[in-house]
């Protein structure tokens, strides 16, 4: 009897290519005749272009060809707005997308302004020092509320403004509200998330085939499907001739399905021109400028509470850094906008905010998305009604949580999937309990009075957050049986690194009866399979996974009816196991699945009409929403009170993701986010000047979270089954890095006794240095 | 413009090698793009990230700051030597699988070069120790959590 | 991010590296660990036309006993040798204490000593270590050297005393007193980080456990390793009091002017360098006390 492999933490399928270095990521990709691209982008955030001069570079030996803007001609146009804007009444929307080179304007450091082609990396990078470029400077557009004032320069002068975007989301009459409030919290906050800075950087490689007609893109893309659509289109050609492969991808967290990047759209356009194979691989330092970012939001946020701390209403209205250009539409701030609620009532909310164009890289998501930012705001000002009205920090969150019998929970607003945002299900006080439990929160007071006086400073935070996941539009898989009684999957979205080579193989591992590692997954090529959307939105495993599970289950029927004949008897006589179908009681009569799926495919003879070969379908999953998952993090830090330098003692996570596939590689999702979060809240900062420029744009001043940095994570699960999917699963992709801000701004708190010397932390990211600035004229 | 070539010769998983290189060539493009070892991966190319760890004469450097003319006459280690031939896994690979070590896999080769030259001289790490020593490889995807784990077991078999 | 093109030439002996170096000057650098040089080469911020590279340079790497007591060491040293000799480390203390915070391990197995001190960085520990063991450096050219004091040899940032056609070849490290203690302590925002401020205190006591000699340099707050040796005159020839502790910090950071980076203001880094200096002459004398 086969054990079922669902739900239990089954090692990896793709781990042997990884670890032996014989995995394919985009830079392995060596073709002949392959020639190299480098961009020469732009050194100043806002510019008129008055002169490109290309013909020195063009007598570089070695340079093939260099290409400006106009040389594009009609190929060259602003990209296509991959979201558009929700439908929210009232709406404001301008959109100016990213175009493939800049032409007349450069609008943020690093805008490509040349794309020069040689025969190495080496010699094209040379050549950008041949170019001649005239600019005229123009003042840059970096803080927010001085590029919404009057006289400020304009990054599109046809907008008329800097505003990309102003949107207006209210539930019930917060002003109704307020007016019976015992007490009004009002702050400002500043939050800004990073770069996601995966390990592995961009990549393109393109190769037109003249003979065949065909046109083959590596990238390193989390979003194939709409890639090849998109340039399939742009380039003139049918679908069907584009084949686009995200092959191993060195971690993606969001800003690789961001498209069409300048490089995406003019590789394939080179390669076709120069019937060459064209490689461009984003060095670190592009990275920085050429992928996009997070940046930061400005909130001026009030929650209007009784006196018991209940939640009557919250007003909120922030700015939001959208960069130089919007394809991405209003997904960021939308998120920001309704994961604020979290999983608290909220009966009265109006939210207002502004996306803001400003000159610098264009802000698309980043794992959290923007709910990083909510989510700060709405646990700040509970921190601080907490501290107002005398009540313990987590007994007001209890106090405020929305109840069990509530869901599903409409919050009306509308969610980045374009429907009312409503939560699925969830429980959230025992998560509460469990992580206050785990961190030791009773006890957690004499120990740090014990601490203290030793001279230690300990403190602890607790902060909760609700986080819409595995949302549409739809994911598909082709399942199959293959003559070798292994299976084979096939799915439009691609993989970074979260399993899915297992995940997907063991959820048809369960139902075809064969064990996990004879199930192979191919995913991110359209030509293994047409059809999809992408990852993001921790949405693989609820919307692929179901897809999965769907194909599976004809698979499977399909099988039995199969066996059924063969045998003359009922299917519910047989049973699937270890690869074979056998009747019930009779082990020895049995047929392998490798001769079941050979049958399937007669080479001679008649089939009945309608018969469809092979042990094989395809079928596609769509949520109706969302699924919302839900989590509480708690954390004990240890601060040393003169150098402000932090310590984390302790951190557990307790997460409710509904039914789970593999904890094993869930765990690891976790484990990932909350590093993530911690150099977000205490280590990467994007510093800019006044002119937009970066200056810390390396890996040594750009700072990501080593071992040394990164504490264990003890991790708790509870289990609310999703309704909107059969498999009853939420997304988790994203929670480890979801609360990690307010986490830490209120255990340095504690730690510091900053309530009590009248300091309040309303920024991230913080740092021992701006610890110091902000207390140094605080009482002791 | 002539370009400033040498001829070298240099050792990689125990198979000599001769090449015609330019002097500027970074050694982890000539691991990657003229010997075809493309297991050794590119982060950042200013000695930060780790991934291009790879061992010279049995010590853990960053390809990325060497050019492959200072390899004339030196023994290099890849990930691809780490297994035996005929695939049975380096035991800090095998823990690696076990401990859910890896997600993406772009940071591990260079990890495995670091971690298995760490083992090599310290098979009775502490926890403290093995952060210390993992701390100059930068990976964005695990937290870092499982891959101690899995050295600190590796280092438990090897112990025997 | 690949480097532009250069002339190569490995250097089979000291003569030829510096006959090389005399014929180019500024043209050529040498190319020794490579840990601070390719970095810049990558990025393109630095392009010799010419790099002559020196490791193959037999017995540029050797650690020998100094007359007088102590060790000289040689320029090609990597700091990963330095980390395996326990003898060297016995003997100074502040070298030993300074090495887990440079860099990580695989820069320490290609970085050299003598890159390190010639590349000047402000918030290298080795230089400030340098200044505060009293190091003296030799230095050559192709027909002609000199000695030069630790302290004469840091002349701003990135900058040394190195004309165009010199080497620092050897360091000359005296053997600390008898009865002195050593302290290093630094503060980066990550271990292996450049230090924001990095304080080496050195106290040598007298039969009264009284202060004979201390000694103070900083790294990170200057353009040069910053001898804050002055900043103790009070202590001398009296036990390290919590008071008098705390006036020398006060007086260290009257001393320093920190230019501030992305990782701190000013402020913090001179707020910092009293902190550190406390807590590095606290440990340097309990050391020397306890006959560390």
């Amino acid at each position: 009897m086969s054990t079922r492999t669902f739900g239990e933490p089954i090692k990896r399928n793709e781990d042997r290519r990884l670890l032996t270095g014989q995995a394919l990521f985009i830079d392995d990709v060596e073709l002949p005749g392959m020639l190299h691209a480098a961009f020469l982008r732009s050194q100043v955030a806002h510019a008129k272009i008055l002169k490109i001069d290309v013909s020195q570079a063009l007598r570089r030996p070695g340079v093939v060809a260099a290409y400006v803007a106009d040389d594009l001609g009609d190929y060259w146009k602003p990209g296509p707005l991959l979201v558009p804007p929700p439908p929210i009444a009232g709406i404001v929307f301008n959109q100016r997308t990213q175009v493939p080179l800049a032409k007349a304007k450069v609008r943020h450091v690093g805008e490509p302004l040349v794309m020069v082609i040689a025969e190495s990396r080496y010699i094209a990078e040379d050549a950008l020092d041949d170019i001649n470029i005239e600019l005229v400077q123009l003042p840059a557009v970096v803080d927010l509320e001085k590029g919404l004032s009057a006289g400020a320069a304009l990054v599109h002068e046809d907008v008329g403004s800097n505003v990309s975007a102003h949107v207006h989301q209210t539930k019930g009459n917060y002003a109704a509200a307020a007016v019976k409030a015992d007490c009004i919290i009002k702050r400002r906050f500043r939050y800004e998330h990073g770069i996601s800075s995966p390990i592995e950087t961009r990549g393109v490689v393109a190769q037109w085939d003249g003979r065949a007609n065909q046109m083959t893109i590596w990238d390193t893309t989390q979003a194939p499907v709409f890639v090849r659509n998109g340039l399939a289109g742009m380039l003139g050609l049918n679908e069907r001739q584009v084949r686009v492969i995200a092959p191993f991808v060195g971690g993606g967290f969001g800003p690789k399905i961001m498209m069409f990047y300048p490089e995406e759209v003019l590789l394939p356009w080179v390669s076709m021109k120069l019937n060459r194979p064209i490689k461009w691989i984003e060095d670190r330092l592009e990275h920085f400028f050429a992928t996009t970012h997070e940046r930061g939001q400005i909130h001026d946020a009030e929650m209007a509470l009784t006196r018991d701390g209940r939640i009557l209403g919250i007003k909120d209205v922030f700015l939001h850094d959208g960069g130089a250009y919007d394809p991405y539409g209003l997904t960021v701030p939308i998120n920001s906008q309704c994961t604020l609620l979290g999983p608290y009532v909220v009966p009265n909310y109006d939210s207002a905010f502004t996306q803001v164009f400003t000159n610098q890289t264009l802000v698309t998501p980043y794992r959290g998305a923007g709910r990083q930012h909510g989510v700060f705001v709405m646990e700040r000002l509970l921190d601080f009604a907490a501290h107002e009205l005398n009540i313990d920090r987590t007994e007001i969150r209890r106090r405020n949580l929305i109840p069990a019998d509530a869901f599903p929970y409409k919050n009306e607003i509308i969610f980045q999937d374009f429907q009312p945002l409503e939560y699925d299900s969830g429980n959230y006080e025992p998560v509460l309990d469990m992580a206050l439990e785990a961190i030791g929160y009773k006890a957690f007071r004499e120990e740090q009075a014990a601490a203290r006086r030793q001279g230690r400073h300990l403190g602890i935070g607790i902060a909760c957050y609700v986080e819409g996941t595995g949302i549409g539009p739809y994911e598909g898989a082709k399942v199959q049986v293959q003559s070798n009684g292994k299976v084979s999957i096939a799915t439009g979205i691609g993989t970074q690194g979260q399993g899915h080579f297992t995940v997907f193989a063991q959820i048809a591992a369960d139902q075809l009866g064969v064990a996990v590692t004879d199930v192979d997954v191919v995913t991110g090529d359209t030509d293994q399979f047409y059809w999809g959307a992408g990852t993001f939105a921790s949405r693989g495993a609820v919307v692929a996974g179901n897809a999965v599970n769907e194909a599976s289950k004809v698979v499977r029927k399909k099988t039995l009816k199969l066996a059924s004949d063969l045998f003359e008897c009922a299917e519910e006589d047989l049973v699937i196991e270890d690869g074979k179908v056998s009747i019930v009681g009779i082990p020895e009569k049995f047929v392998s699945l490798g001769d079941l799926a050979r049958q399937a495919n007669p080479m001679r003879g008649a089939v009945q009409p309608g018969t469809e070969p092979g042990l094989e379908s395809t079928q596609y999953f769509g949520p109706p929403r969302g699924a919302t998952a839900n989590g509480v993090h708690a954390m004990i830090v240890e601060m040393d009170p003169r150098t402000f330098d932090l310590k984390i003692l302790k951190y557990v996570v307790v997460h409710d993701c509904g039914i789970v596939i593999n904890p094993m590689i869930l765990a690891g999702q976790i484990q990932g986010g909350v590093a993530q979060g911690i150099g977000n809240a205490f280590y990467e900062k994007l510093a800019f000047d006044d002119q937009g420029q970066l200056l810390n744009a390396s890996l040594a001043d750009y700072l990501l979270p080593t071992a040394l940095e990164v504490p264990r994570v003890e991790l708790g699960h509870t289990v609310t089954r999703s309704p909107l999917n059969p498999m009853g699963i939420k997304g988790a992709g994203e929670a480890g890095a979801i609360p990690v801000g307010p986490l830490f701004a209120q255990a340095i708190e504690d730690a510091l006794d900053l309530k009590r010397r009248g300091v309040e932390l309303l920024e991230i990211p913080l740092s021992p240095s701006r610890l110091f600035e902000l207390t140094r004229h605080a009482p002791r | 413009m002539d370009t400033d070539d040498h001829e070298m010769t240099v050792t990689v998983n125990g198979v000599n090698f001769q090449r015609r290189v330019e002097s500027r060539t970074l050694l982890s493009d000539f691991l990657r793009h003229d010997l075809g070892l493309a297991g050794t991966h590119v982060g950042c190319e200013h000695g930060v990230c780790g991934a291009c760890t790879i061992l010279l004469d049995g010590e853990p450097v960053r390809s990325c700051l060497m050019f492959a003319v200072q390899a004339e006459s030196r023994e290099i280690s890849t990930v691809e030597g780490l297994a035996g031939i005929d695939g049975e896994y380096h035991p800090l690979q095998q823990a690696m699988h076990d401990h859910h070590g890896l997600q993406c896999g772009y940071c591990t080769p260079g990890i495995l070069m670091t971690m298995t030259a760490f083992l090599e001289e310290n098979l009775s790490p502490s926890e403290e120790q093995v952060r210390e020593a993992l701390s100059g490889n930068l990976c964005r995807c695990t937290g870092y959590q499982n891959i101690v784990d899995a050295v600190i077991s590796a280092a438990k078999r090897m112990r025997g | 991010m690949k480097p532009a093109p250069f002339k190569y030439i490995a250097a089979t002996s000291l003569e030829q590296a510096l006959s090389l170096k005399a014929e180019s000057g500024d043209d050529a650098k040498f190319l020794a660990g490579g840990q601070s040089l390719v970095p810049t080469m990558n990025f393109r911020l630095a392009r010799p036309a010419i790099l002559i590279d020196i490791n193959r340079i037999e017995g540029l790497a050797a650690i020998r006993p100094r007359d007088g007591g102590g060790a000289c060491v040689g320029a090609l040293a990597r700091y990963r040798t330095l980390e395996r000799d326990s003898g060297l480390k016995a003997m100074f203390p502040l070298i030993a204490e300074a090495l887990p915070h440079i860099a990580h391990p695989q820069i320490r197995n290609r970085g050299t000593i003598g890159g390190n001190l010639s590349h000047a960085d402000p918030a290298s520990e080795l230089p400030a270590i340098a200044v505060a063991l009293g190091a003296r450096f030799h230095i050559q050219a192709a027909k002609r050297e000199r000695w030069l004091d630790a302290s004469d040899f840091f002349v701003g940032a990135l900058t040394t005393d190195l004309q165009p056609d010199e080497m620092l070849v050897e360091v000359e490290l005296p053997l600390p007193k008898p009865r002195a203690g050593a302290c290093f302590t630094e503060l980066a925002r990550r271990r292996g980080d450049f230090a924001i401020v990095g304080v080496a205190a050195m106290v040598t006591l007298g039969e009264r456990d009284e202060c004979t000699h201390a000694r103070l340099t900083l790294c990170g707050v200057g353009e040069t390793p910053v001898d804050a040796s002055s900043a103790t005159d009070v202590l001398a020839g009296r036990a390290l009091t919590e008071e008098t502790v705390r006036d020398v910090a006060a007086s260290v950071q009257t001393l320093i002017d920190p230019n501030g980076s992305v990782h701190a203001t000013a402020d913090y880094q001179r707020h910092i360098a009293g902190v550190l200096t406390e807590r590095a002459l606290q440990t340097a004398y309990q050391r020397a006390c306890n006959g560390y």
